[in-house]
């Protein structure tokens, strides 16, 4: 099964590696991973998405909380959620079927975001069904290159996500001491 | 007032109230060597990296503090790993201090340089690169945090060489709080309360009690739960000693060296109860078959520690000893009381196991015995000693045959079955403990993994006592190769094994050796009346296989008893 995984961990170097080596240990494959800074800029949010068995995932889920850096995991398969992905799609665009492409750009709401005498590079969002049929429909034309961000997800409703603290200052108001002689 | 990094980490470790470190010099780390010149910090010299993390664990299993060394980078980096990664498999609270090249030359191929934080990234609870000295004592109060509190663990930091030689402003804080890492030590009531009413209901419990009982100081909560449920006992390799052997409930140990009797209780339970272990596979056996008529309670302070590997009926996270007097609470608060009269049968039952198989040996007057050498020195330290072992035959057969009544009397490595780890853990913990009797249960071919410690021992007048079980054999490996193999004996004959009692000497310690069963006891005595090392070279049964035996991937009910003949040897390898 597929799972859609949040997590929130701590924005310093090294946690990027010590996630995905819990994935690459097992020999997984990560399907989509992107990584942002949230509204607290010491917290970033990872939105990693595997396939898996669910007793796998499980288990990576309580070992992704094992982690010192990771702050909370919350696996939003199961829930209400909008998932998204951004792709840029550099597509073959001859003078014959220029205007055809453009139609199918407009059906899906994209962008053409670079024009050259024979392509389009077009920006699209949305979520996967629509992504997958947009790149199909645009096959048949020739698609050069497909650049695409790595799906990013948040749970539907009120709900937010849950309150994290302030990490206090790295300099804690500890006693100030000597060397000892 | 302004120290440098070198200052801070010596400084540091003092306020953390290290006594003592063990390490190895080297380029970038020099500076800090330097203060310790001065320091009151005791330092011990090992002569290979790979020891000083093991002595470290080994002083940390002895006394419960958390262990440090101090290496230098790369290769000095690189040699602790083995000595970390065995830390993180038994949970074991060691703080590593690598050196670094400086910040700017990272990721230059520069000389004496590893990426020791990525290649020990999963190895460590968590580890650390400091960049900037400012960071560098708070960094080392968390890492002595997180390496000692929850499920402990090895905790590295490596700082490059221009963090060690900059200056800050010194603060030590007292206490560190990482919003991302909080434990759980106290278990959830409902569930405690669960698990006391299936303890009370159960009419065939068995407590399976492992190395996190040790971790968390439960053998007294341990020892009452027991006494209060009449039930049975046993522990795994890493639990040994957490709960008395000389107690009638007492199973002694279970898996795939386990007693049969043991497995057999095990198998035949309703009930387990698993306190700090982890259902391993050297454990469970054939997962499938693990106690199929069971219930499992499972109590574990690392909430990725249950259902792992088998599923849990009633999971209780949160600290052993917590978690136990919580449960005795709850039990005595039931109206409920077990059924004295079936715990007393199952009881009875398996005694009348243990009598059907008990844990044994063909003893011998002509050669020895190496389970008789095992026995011998269990009766002459009296539950006194701390024993540490190697990994092989020894191994097993130190758990089988010596009675453990003690916690942290017992340190071998259980999880990555390290060879050569039982000599320096001895030095580590005879360092902790000075006056006791350490010994080293040693195969010839374990010991020679770390053999060059022998210096450390005479340099520091350590009387770390080591016998060495010489079979002249890499002992499990030409078991497995006699039961699995059709004795195809590949590589597992050692020659070449050096003369050990000349070579202690030339160390400059005492060498003993001991050919035939009557010299064992007398050789042994003399060993612990000589105040100094000694090495004891007993020449063993080159054949001896330790029984009873799970092949791997077996259920533990399939156990094999005793040295199979021609034909069961042929019908084991077709099942295979």
């Amino acid at each position: 099964m597929r799972h859609t995984i949040s997590v929130l961990v701590e924005n310093r170097f090294g946690v990027l590696s010590r996630v995905s080596g819990l994935f690459s240990g097992r020999g997984f494959n990560i399907e989509s991973l992107s990584v942002g800074e949230t509204q607290e800029p010491t917290i970033s949010r990872m939105t990693i998405v595997v396939e898996g068995d669910d007793l796998i995932v499980e288990q990576i889920k309580k070992q992704l909380n094992k982690l010192i850096d990771v702050i909370k995991v919350i696996d939003l398969t199961g829930e209400e959620f909008v998932e998204r992905e951004l792709i840029l799609a550099k597509v073959n665009a001859e003078p014959g079927v220029r205007a055809e492409v453009l139609r199918i750009a407009d059906i899906f709401r994209a962008k053409v975001v670079d024009v050259t005498p024979k392509t389009y590079t077009l920006e699209c969002t949305g979520d996967e069904s629509k992504v997958t049929a947009f790149l199909e429909l645009l096959k048949p034309y020739g698609i050069q290159e497909v650049v695409r961000t790595g799906k990013v997800a948040i749970a539907r409703g009120r709900k937010a996500a849950p309150k994290v603290e302030k990490q206090p200052p790295k300099k804690l108001p500890g006693k100030v001491v000597g060397f000892r002689e | 007032m302004r120290l440098t990094g070198a200052q801070i980490i010596v400084e540091s470790l003092l306020r953390e109230g290290v006594e003592v470190i063990f390490g190895f010099p080297g380029g970038v780390i020099l500076p800090v060597y330097d203060v310790l010149y001065e320091s009151p910090l005791k330092h011990i010299l090992v002569r290979h990296e790979q020891a000083a993390a093991h002595a470290a664990d080994g002083y940390a299993r002895a006394t419960g503090k958390v262990g440090v060394c101090l290496v230098t980078s790369g290769p000095g980096a690189t040699n602790v790993v083995t000595g970390v990664a065995t830390a993180y498999m038994d949970s074991i609270p060691i703080v590593v201090i690598t050196g670094q090249v400086p910040t700017a030359m990272i990721g230059n191929d520069s000389f004496q340089e590893a990426d020791i934080v990525g290649i020990t990234r999963p190895c460590t609870k968590h580890n650390y690169l400091v960049k900037d000295v400012k960071d560098l004592a708070v960094t080392l109060k968390e890492a002595f945090h997180i390496a000692s509190t929850g499920r402990p663990g090895p905790v590295l930091v490596d700082v490059p060489k221009d963090v060690i030689l900059a200056e800050a402003t010194y603060h030590y804080p007292d206490k560190v709080y990482i919003r991302s890492y909080n434990p759980t030590y106290n278990g959830h009531p409902g569930q405690i309360l669960k698990a006391a009413k299936a303890l009370v209901k159960a009419k065939r419990p068995v407590i399976y009690a492992g190395g996190g009982v040790i971790h968390s100081g439960a053998s007294p909560e341990l020892l009452k739960l027991a006494k209060l449920t009449h039930a049975p006992v046993t522990t795994t390799l890493m639990g040994l000693g957490c709960f008395p052997q000389d107690s009638p409930l007492s199973l002694g140990m279970l898996g795939m060296h386990g007693a049969w009797y043991t497995n057999t209780a095990v198998s035949s339970s309703d009930l387990i109860l698993a306190v700090g272990a982890r259902f391993d596979d050297r454990v469970t056996g054939k997962v499938e078959e693990f106690a199929p008529g069971a219930s499992i309670i499972h109590i574990d302070i690392d909430p990725s520690a249950i259902s792992k590997n088998v599923r849990v009926d009633i999971p209780v996270v949160g600290d052993a000893k917590n978690v136990l007097a919580k449960l005795i609470e709850a039990l005595e608060g039931l109206p409920e009381r077990p059924n004295l009269k079936e715990r007393k049968e199952w009881l009875k039952q398996i005694q009348q196991w243990k009598k059907m198989y008990p844990l044994t040996y063909e003893r011998s007057g002509t050669v020895i015995k190496p389970q008789y050498v095992v026995e011998e020195i269990s009766r002459l330290t009296a539950g006194e000693a701390i024993i540490t072992t190697e990994v092989g035959q020894t191994q097993m057969w130190v758990a089988q045959f010596f009675q453990f009544t003690r916690p942290r009397s017992f340190l071998s490595s259980g999880g990555l079955g390290t060879m050569g780890y039982g000599f320096p853990a001895a030095i580590g913990a005879q360092v902790a403990f000075p006056d006791r009797l350490v010994i080293d249960i040693a195969g010839d071919g374990s010991f020679q993994m770390n053999i060059q410690e022998l210096a450390t021992v005479v340099h520091y007048n350590l009387p770390v006592k080591v016998a060495i079980i010489n079979n002249r054999y890499l002992g499990m490996i030409r078991q497995w190769q006699e039961l699995f193999f059709g004795g195809r004996y590949s590589y597992s004959e050692i020659a070449g094994t050096p003369d050990f009692v000349k070579l202690a000497e030339a160390y400059g310690a005492v060498g003993l050796r001991a050919t035939r069963p009557e010299e064992v006891v007398p050789v042994l005595k003399k060993a612990f009346s000589i105040k100094g090392p000694v090495v004891i070279d007993f020449h063993v049964d080159p054949e001896e296989c330790v029984f009873p035996m799970v092949p791997a991937g077996a259920s533990i009910k399939e156990m094999i008893l005793e040295k199979p003949s021609r034909e069961i040897k042929r019908a084991i390898r077709a099942v295979k």
